[in-house]
């Protein structure tokens, strides 16, 4: 981390919490390049910090939902079970990996389902 | 049906415990192979995200990885944001949504695939 600039840190996060609140999801594809490039922390820094700042919002988020009616709690218990196992894995391996291949396999596969999104 | 759902929550785990956007994985699978709505599967996703994420950031607080006073500022700031956000996202249509989350996925996946794995430690 060189300097920290408290004016763009603060647009990083508004933008990071609205599309995080909006799309109930992707602060993190936000926040993460915007901590590299803009903040200049390092990658796994960047990566660490992401998750520290999008679990407050997270929770703020999922109260809104709550409160608007909009909260289903169908399968969420499995998926938890699931999500809990693959995020100390995840954690445990981010030191670890190169992440050249991941990005690729991710983005071909947020690409397809974007497409199948938009047209169904 | 009951293991679709923990490797497809266990899939999104790694990806979000790395902190590179598991819900782009979730709430695709949630709405095209178990046909869940839109804001159904936003709301699964925000909710799942939360004991995930606390793995993993007490994982990475441990290594020591997390610049406490960036997190700081961005979290504050980003109350503003979130609150906006999910407001706005409860007087929007679901299937509008659908479709705005898909032009959304399409940018940041096109993002994603010309990104260079850096290894900087």
């Amino acid at each position: 981390m060189i300097g920290f600039d408290y004016i763009k840190s603060i647009g990083i996060g508004i933008i990071t919490g609205f599309v995080n609140g909006f799309f109930g999801s992707g602060g993190g594809i936000i926040v993460v390049p915007a901590l590299e490039s803009i903040v200049g922390l390092k990658k796994h820094e960047a990566h660490a910090t992401a998750i520290g700042v999008i679990l407050p919002l997270s929770i703020l988020s999922a109260f809104v939902y709550m409160k608007q009616g909009l909260l289903t709690k169908g399968y969420l218990s499995w998926i938890t079970l699931g999500g809990v196992l693959g995020g100390y894995i995840g954690a445990k391996w981010l030191p670890k990996i190169s992440t050249s291949w991941l990005h690729k396999i991710f983005g071909i596969f947020m690409i397809v389902a974007a497409i199948r999104m938009m047209i169904v | 049906m009951r293991w679709l759902l923990i490797v497809i929550g266990f899939l999104s785990g790694i990806i979000s415990g790395m902190g590179v956007g598991g819900g782009t994985l979730l709430i695709p699978a949630l709405t095209i192979f178990m046909h869940v709505e839109q804001k159904a599967a936003q709301s699964i996703n925000l909710l799942y995200f939360i004991p995930t994420a606390t793995v993993a950031l007490w994982i990475h607080a441990k290594n020591k990885r997390i610049q406490w006073r960036v997190l700081g500022v961005l979290v504050v700031s980003g109350v503003v944001g979130a609150l906006g956000g999910s407001f706005l996202a409860s007087y929007v249509e679901g299937s509008f949504l659908k479709k705005i989350f898909g032009v959304f996925l399409f940018i940041m996946g096109v993002i994603e695939f010309f990104k260079k794995g850096k290894k900087d430690l």
